[in-house]
């Protein structure tokens, strides 16, 4: 049988020593996905394997009244077919709550649904027989909305629901409500009768998709020892393994995963999507079993971000003095939990804002409806109240005669801050120092004379243009705008998770040269892991060559690369193995060559460099290799953050969060006030990431955040039919990312305001650029137009015919 | 699937005689997707890849006074684009906004007559252009059908079965084109909605085309012949003087009357009818700019239109 095609353990060789943290040291695998060389999860191959389908419900919401497979089976090729009746145990799985099916039983409750499984020797046959398969639905009215989920006769989605939030939640179509409150009511009414100006509006923010270009794929292959090893890209092998392993009836050690190519991820990786179906039908079959979803099948493969409807309210003083918000913000979670009760608790907590706000009445609450399911995205609640929050700020310094920036300036939070759940904090907090940086920035140069000239008969390129190459303007109906926009995320699981990580590391002579292996399952899914791990440990251990290993289910968990943690967590992880490493090769030292030099026995501590031992002023008193000796040292150790607390059910007081992250962004763009198309001309950052231990990627992971918040204010939404809940656009012709063209020139301004609690300082990079970039492109387009515009994405209907001359 | 490979045109007509099911295969571009998602499944593909004629372009019929292009219907948009932009402005404009550089390096305008579907990128400027498409069958040769006749439902057209697209005709222009597309996005977009006008000095006439506005691509008539009217009335193709700004507005009108959108996922009917107007508005200028400032000099001059009038 030839081999499965796995993956290999990537060497990090540096080019020079110098190559530890704070280096941009390049990617291994990006020449690789440059040059289309990369082996990518949906290119798995294994001899003798089969493809896996899935047949999907059309309907939103149905009952299915019977399932016949009789023409399915038939068909030659056809190995398999499943349905609810043929799953062996568990039969329902989920993030934080088990409710979702493997497959539907008696009703489907979202347009995508999973109904049966087909394993066949052609992935055409596999898809072909699915459709065979009759399915008997009895269609059932849809709920869409908070008004259809907890009106008066809502049907609801999950009778009978029993979990960790259902005795708390107001209604059972909610899956999980979080109020935050600070201040007495007393207080609290003081504070609306002192404000001298008040502004209140309602925001819908739409369904985002993480639209990432690797589909959902994977490889399950059945072991002699009747377990099965999957070869899948995810964003947690861990979390995987411990949802798989009861629905297939094996004990955890016999469910083995390894991390394959992953195509990008932004959360929606986080569900399991194919893994289960692949491995039914593999150990159903005794087969390998490959599946691979097209576009198509993606966009109802994996949850998206969350809708929201947003109202908000702030008081201020005329000084520019916040002294109240109120806010309420309706998520919704589609039919299945997924992590919709954690971004609740992201959406209430950081729902005010990094304002430092004395009185706050906020809630959050995600609803339980026949919608797409939606869950984690970067971001993560997060997002929707920024878009709200900013938006709110530009109109409130517009009714006060304020500088947008200096408004935000006077409120923002600091170092020592209480945020509105009572948490403190106790990190630096440069939120005015960024909005200063963005706002000190040059502006990008306006044309020479504007664009009058241009439209004037001029040359001009178009593609500098709104519309761009579609030539829909020569000039005229430009104007240009100037926004502004900060956010504050949360690093790490919150609300009292212990999301540790775990990092192996082997430090052994091979050829008389040190050599460090560091095993971790941490997902690298583009966040650029496989390039700091090896930094750190060239860092920690002063050896040039360090090796990656493949991520797998061999070590214990890295917890999930989300929620910016990877780098703090399980960068965390290799840096405290590691140190548990110096500690036993400076054990070996002192035991074997004290007689050599007295810095050994002195007390004085010790550094690793260059493959040397060091005294702390830098002089070599032993080479690393013969420190070692012959036995290699190998150390596996756990890294926890501090913990954290739940928030309270009534109050959301606690310290519910490890660490916040803050970024702000200047946009400008230029408007086609006429056809209300835009073109972002730059979008600029300022952002506090502690410790950049990779500067290169961390400009990266901000550019990519920018752009991502740049795709929801003007394009990126998966459209559900309003009376039917059906996806309506599920394909790159009409769910639209951002193109290069799209993409302005993104300068990034970096602080380095070091986090005492974290490794090396640093703070979580990836998400908060996505907060604050989507607001400050509406920001923009609001002092360009004229226009409150409260929804994103913004569609070209919402400007043209709405601007006054 | 049957997968037909002919080496000659010739053998192109009878595979497509003996097979009138076999869908035509040039770039690819369409129909792949179509068959990769099973939206579609022909009993049999004519691959047209090997003919190498069908991606040759010439200049003809300078003797008659009417030179033309004969696009043949695989040269791909990125050379309409490189080449053509010169005799043929408002489809090398068209040409441009065609997806990405990928996709305009194997799509050729063969493949979005013979789809027909009413946001193909070519067909405004194909309509504004007056260009000819040049069908052929076996048993029957050639037959040219002008434009105005080619497309007759949602992605149907005058097509027998045993025909195939050889080339398109298209005029050299004799006055100023423009294309204009309206999309979400800055690039690589399929259109919303697109309008193309062309100005015809020479025969005193001014075509237009809409795309993704009606279930066919589809000219404005009305707009056309009061356009026409108001330049022959003013001797404006003489005296190239500034157009009224009430006939620009009536002009713009009457293409967004033209068109009949509905709303679907890329935009409503009514911002499609708004843009229709603003783009109506905005190429008119652009082409009339053009026109007055002598950079049409180079196309034939505009006295026929005096005989016109």
């Amino acid at each position: 049988m030839t081999a499965t095609r796995c993956p290999e353990p990537t060497p990090t060789h540096a080019a020079a020593s110098s190559a530890g943290i704070g280096a941009s040291t390049l990617r291994p695998d990006g020449i690789l996905k440059v040059t289309g060389e990369f082996a990518y999860s949906s290119d798995l191959w294994h001899e003798d394997m089969l493809w896996g389908h899935t047949l999907r419900s059309p309907h939103a919401h149905a009952e299915i009244r019977g399932i016949d497979v009789t023409e399915a089976v038939r068909m030659p090729g056809v190995h398999a077919v499943l349905t609810h009746d043929d799953l062996p145990a568990a039969t329902h799985y989920g993030l934080e709550f088990a409710d979702q099916p493997v497959l539907a039983k008696d009703r489907v409750r979202f347009h995508g649904e999973p109904v049966a499984f087909v394993a066949a020797d052609h992935p055409e046959t596999a898809r072909r027989a699915a459709a065979k398969i009759k399915v008997a639905y009895a269609p059932l009215p849809p709920v869409t909305d908070e008004a259809s989920a907890t009106g008066p006769d809502a049907v609801l989605i999950h009778p009978g629901r029993h979990d960790h939030r259902s005795d708390a939640v107001p209604h059972p179509n909610i899956v999980h409500h979080q109020p935050v409150i600070r201040g007495d009511d007393g207080a609290w009414a003081a504070a609306k009768a002192r404000a001298d100006v008040v502004v209140a509006a309602d925001y819908e923010v739409g369904m985002q998709d993480q639209a990432f270009l690797g589909p959902e794929s994977g490889l399950a292959v059945p072991a002699e020892d009747g377990g099965i090893d999957l070869y899948i890209a995810t964003q947690w092998l861990h979390v995987d393994r411990q949802q798989l392993a009861p629905v297939l009836g094996l004990p955890e050690e016999k469910v083995r995963l390894t991390l394959s190519g992953v195509g990008g991820a932004f959360g929606a990786r986080e569900d399991m999507s194919m893994q289960a179906p692949a491995c039914l039908l593999a150990m159903h079959t005794g087969r390998p079993v490959k599946m691979v979803y097209n576009r198509y099948e993606s966009f109802f493969g994996h949850v998206h971000r969350h809708p929201a409807k947003l109202h908000y309210e702030h008081g201020a003083t005329k000084d520019g003095e916040i002294l109240y918000v109120e806010y309420r913000i309706v998520l919704d979670g589609g039919a299945y939990a997924s992590s919709s009760a954690s971004v609740v608790g992201n959406a209430a907590s950081l729902g005010a804002g990094p304002y430092d706000i004395p009185h706050v009445r906020g809630e959050a609450l995600a609803l339980y409806t026949n919608n797409p399911p939606c869950g984690a995205m970067r971001g993560f609640g997060a997002v929707q109240a920024c878009f709200a929050y900013e938006a709110q700020l530009d109109k409130l310094a517009a009714k006060l005669g304020m500088d947008r920036v200096e408004l935000r300036r006077r409120n923002a939070v600091g170092e020592g801050s209480l945020m509105p759940t009572g948490q403190e904090i106790d990190q630096p907090a440069p939120v005015a120092e960024l909005l200063r940086r963005v706002k000190a920035l040059p502006l990008p140069p306006e044309r020479d004379g504007g664009w009058g000239r241009a439209a004037a008969g001029e040359d001009v390129d178009v593609r500098s243009l709104p519309g761009g190459l579609s030539n829909t303007s020569h000039g005229e109906g430009i104007r240009r705008g100037v926004g502004y926009a900060v956010g504050i995320k949360n690093v790490g699981y919150s609300e009292g998770f212990d999301d540790y990580s775990t990092a192996k590391v082997r430090l052994e002579a091979v050829a008389g040269e040190p050599v460090v292996l560091v095993h971790t399952a941490m997902a690298e899914v583009g966040q650029g892991g496989v390039t700091v791990h090896a930094q750190i440990a060239r860092t920690e251990l002063g050896v040039d060559r360090v090796t990656i290993h493949p991520a797998d289910t061999q070590v214990g968990s890295a917890g999930s690369t989300s929620a910016c943690r990877q780098t703090y967590m399980t960068g965390g992880a290799v840096k405290h193995t590691c140190e548990l490493v110096r500690e036993e090769l400076l054990r070996r030292g002192r035991e074997r060559l004290a007689h050599r030099h007295p810095a050994w026995l002195a007390g004085v501590e010790l550094v690793l460099e260059s493959g040397k031992v060091c005294t702390h002023d830098g002089e070599p008193i032993a080479d690393l290799v013969e420190v070692l000796g012959e036995e290699p040292i190998e150390i596996e150790a756990e890294f926890h953050h501090r913990p954290t607390e739940p928030f309270h059910p009534r109050t959301g007081q606690g310290a519910g969060h490890v660490q916040y992250s803050f970024c702000a962004h200047r946009a400008v763009v230029e408007v086609d006030t006429d056809l209300g198309l835009v073109k972002v001309v730059e979008l600029a950052a300022a952002q506090d990431v502690g410790k950049a231990l990779n500067p290169l990627s961390v400009v990266g992971q901000i550019h990519g955040g920018s752009t991502q918040g740049l795709g929801l204010a003007l394009m990126e939404e998966i459209q559900v039919s309003a009376d039917g809940a059906l996806i309506r656009n599920p394909s790159f012709t009409d769910y639209l990312i951002p193109t290069i063209l799209d993409t302005p020139p993104m300068p990034v301004d970096i602080l380095e305001l070091a986090d005492g609690n974290a490794p090396y300082g640093l703070r979580g990079v990836g998400e908060a650029p996505t907060l604050s970039s989507t607001p400050a492109v509406m920001s923009a387009i609001r002092d360009a137009t004229g226009l409150a515009l409260d929804r994103v994405p913004l569609r070209p209907e919402h400007i043209a015919g709405h601007v006054s001359g | 699937m049957d997968f037909l490979r002919p080496a000659t045109w010739d053998e192109a007509l009878a595979a497509k005689a003996g097979r009138p099911d076999a869908v035509p295969l040039s770039g690819g571009t369409d129909i792949m997707v179509e068959i990769n998602f099973d939206h579609r499944r022909p009993d049999a593909l004519l691959d047209l890849n090997r003919i190498a004629d069908l991606r040759e372009h010439t200049r003809e019929g300078d003797g008659s006074g009417a030179p033309y292009i004969r696009v043949g219907a695989a040269v791909p948009y990125s050379t309409i684009v490189e080449h053509l932009h010169g005799p043929l402005p408002a489809l090398a404009l068209a040409s441009h906004t065609v997806a990405s550089p990928q996709i305009r390096n194997r799509g050729g305008v063969g493949g979005n007559l013979g789809t027909a579907s009413p946001a193909g990128d070519a067909h405004p400027a194909l309509l504004a252009a007056d260009a000819v498409v040049e069908a052929e069958s076996a048993e029957r040769g050639v037959r040219l059908v002008p434009i105005d006749d080619f497309y007759t439902g949602v992605k149907r057209n005058c097509l027998a079965p045993d025909e195939l697209i050889r080339a398109v005709r298209v005029p050299v222009a004799d006055g100023p084109q423009q294309f204009s597309k309206v999309g979400t996005r800055n690039a690589m977009v399929i259109a919303v909605c697109a309008f193309s006008v062309a100005l015809h000095p020479r025969s005193g006439r001014v075509r237009t085309g809409i795309g993704s506005a009606a279930p066919t691509p589809v000219r404005a008539r009305a707009a056309e012949d009061f356009l026409a009217g108001v330049l022959a009335e003013e001797r404006a193709w003489q005296r190239r003087g500034a157009l009224p700004p009430s006939a620009v507005r009536e002009f713009a009108d009457l293409v967004s009357g033209a068109a009949s959108p509905i709303d679907d996922v890329r935009g409503t009917g009514d911002y499609r009818r708004h843009a229709l107007r603003v783009m109506a508005r905005r190429t008119l200028a652009w082409v009339w700019d053009e026109y007055r400032d002598g950079h049409g000099d180079g196309y034939e001059d505009g006295e026929g239109a005096g005989a016109c009038a």
